[in-house]
């Protein structure tokens, strides 16, 4: 844990933002777009840090947070008629409620235990996903229809499919997740969760529930999820299967431990990172994955606590 | 008669054990443990290893579940509750091995263990002035500290809790002399403090100058309980359980 003064912690936050605020108007459509993705992604991997990184709980099944999110909003637009905002608190809902069902069973268990749990929970919900093709649309997934992705604002509208709000809604997200997660990260509930990643057994000890503050975790990082879940189905207008499956449950995770886990800025980095290794490799050879690989091992075996998590560990010990 | 004895008992005890059955899946460790421990005295747990000394205190926690006996704080019945209600009863407990959050810094775990009863900056003050080295040490990691700096850190954030029973599992175990001197000086002033302390250790000098009893545990029983002063007239009971003295 960092012993920063809050304003060094906020100042260097609302400097990121900023910075991604005007990368809006200077990069080219193509990254302009991709750099929209990303934000949208590390949201997802700002929740799974928060019960990763904080926590110590080990999931492999957050895509069916990110999944839940994903298809509440996309199956209320698509099935439902609902408007973007109800779609987008009603993908939110569905990621919420399933987290509170998933940590109340899965929390009876730890370490590699938790990890299967999870990970077949996440089975259990994509395989439901294929199998009622005729509303999810199964593996081929469906299209949010462009006339649908516009939101209202009484007298004018925003057109979620124009790049620029595309790319300023993304950042709204974002920046509001970052921000939340520094909040909860400094606050005294934050410092319980580590303290429970730290040793569990002991903090009990000290009087803490730490099933009903793990639960919690469970719930907020589950809600987090399904909100990038949620803002990609109304942003990109697609609801895939793909996104539920268990290749979106390790993304995550990869990019939680490539940026630092446990850092508030590290899932951001390790997204970027991981994007654009694979966009820069693959326009070299059709063997990316190779070269991602070996970058993948050189980081862990120089920085093994990831890229802010070493800088922190060796630099900066305030960053939090 | 006996409401009259029960009611005089409980003003003077801080804790009760009476008839304490614990097992470890299908073995069982306690049996039919009792123990008295009286408001303000330090009462020392001494045996050979395995005697079932740290499984008392972690029954006590809630950490083993009891299957029969009872085990009473100033009157009110601690078996059965979750062990995370027992701190919040008045019962702190300092493990073997210190057990600190290694990342923290020395600030942020007495932070911990002031947040987890609501106790501010006054319990703080009066936490670091019994651990003046601390207070230099703020700012540290405590994973790097030295034994005996973990030693007291642990001490401190328990005693953050500002409880009515402390349980220290043999806090002087592998530290050097000056600093069991001080763990020493330590457990006398909470006594002063009106402390009731249960001292699990194996060091027959620290038994003798903090303790006020010893209670002789073997084999999952307290065989008897003494006097300190009694013991140092005749050593022949530690003799007799742990074949040193």
């Amino acid at each position: 844990m960092s012993e920063a003064s809050p304003a060094k912690a906020y100042s260097l936050h609302l400097g990121v933002i900023a910075l991604l605020f005007v990368l809006s108007f200077v990069l080219p459509d193509y990254y302009h777009g991709l750099l929209a993705r990303i934000m949208v992604l590390a949201v997802f991997a700002m929740g799974y840090n928060m019960l990763f990184g904080y926590v110590g709980l080990l999931s492999l099944g957050h895509a069916m947070f990110f999944g839940a999110g994903l298809y509440g909003a996309g199956l209320a637009i698509i099935q439902l008629g609902w408007s973007v905002p109800l779609a987008f608190l009603g993908g939110i809902a569905c990621g919420a409620v399933l987290a509170l069902v998933i940590g109340l069973l899965a929390l009876r268990t730890t370490g590699v235990a938790f990890m299967i749990v999870t990970m077949m929970f996440a089975q259990v919900c994509y395989l439901l996903i294929l199998y009622f093709a005729a509303w999810t649309g199964g593996d081929q997934g469906q299209v949010v229809p462009q006339p649908a992705r516009v939101l209202n604002l009484g007298a004018t509208s925003l057109d979620l499919t124009n790049p620029t709000v595309r790319y300023m809604s993304a950042l709204v997200l974002f920046s509001l997740v970052l921000l939340v997660t520094l909040a909860v990260v400094r606050s005294r509930y934050g410092r319980v969760l580590v303290a429970i990643r730290e040793n569990e057994e002991r903090t009990k000890m000290l009087g803490y529930d730490t099933f009903s503050n793990k639960l919690i975790a469970v719930v907020v990082s589950g809600t987090v999820c399904a909100a990038s879940g949620a803002a990609y189905a109304l942003l990109f207008g697609y609801v895939g299967s793909s996104f539920a499956s268990v290749q979106y449950s390790i993304l995550p995770l990869l990019w939680v431990l490539l940026g630092g886990a446990a850092t508030t800025l590290g899932p951001l980095i390790g997204t970027v990172f991981m994007y654009y290794v694979i966009d820069v490799t693959s326009g070299y050879t059709s063997a990316y994955l190779l070269i991602v690989g070996i970058a993948l091992i050189v980081l862990v075996l120089f920085f093994p606590k990831g890229i802010l998590g070493s800088i922190r560990q060796r630099w900066l010990g305030w960053l939090p | 008669m006996i409401e009259t004895s029960k009611a005089e008992a409980s003003k003077t005890e801080a804790l009760r054990i009476s008839g304490l059955d614990c097992f470890y899946g299908e073995v069982q460790v306690l049996y039919g443990l009792d123990l008295v421990l009286n408001k303000g005295e330090v009462l020392c747990l001494f045996g050979r290893n395995g005697a079932g000394k740290t499984t008392t205190l972690k029954a006590i926690m809630g950490l083993v579940p009891s299957s029969a006996g009872s085990i009473k704080l100033a009157g009110r019945e601690l078996t059965g509750l979750p062990a995370h209600e027992v701190p919040k009863a008045g019962v702190a407990y300092v493990p073997q091995g210190r057990r600190l959050f290694a990342e923290m810094t020395v600030a942020e775990n007495i932070e911990i263990g002031l947040m987890a009863r609501g106790k501010g900056k006054a319990v703080r003050e009066n936490v670091l002035d019994l651990f003046p080295l601390l207070r230099q040490r703020l700012r540290q990691r405590s994973g790097t500290l030295s034994g005996g700096e973990q030693q007291m850190l642990a001490m401190a954030r328990a005693l953050c809790l500002e409880p009515q029973v402390l349980l220290l599992d043999e806090p002087t175990e592998g530290l050097m002399p000056s600093m069991i001197a001080k763990i020493r000086e330590t457990v006398s002033k909470l006594r002063e403090m009106h402390v009731s302390t249960i001292l699990v250790e194996q060091r027959v000098d620290a038994v003798l100058s903090v303790a006020d009893r010893v209670s002789f545990i073997e084999n999952g029983r307290n065989r008897e309980t003494v006097d300190v002063e009694e013991l140092r007239a005749d050593p022949s009971a530690v003799r007799r359980y742990v074949g040193v003295g």
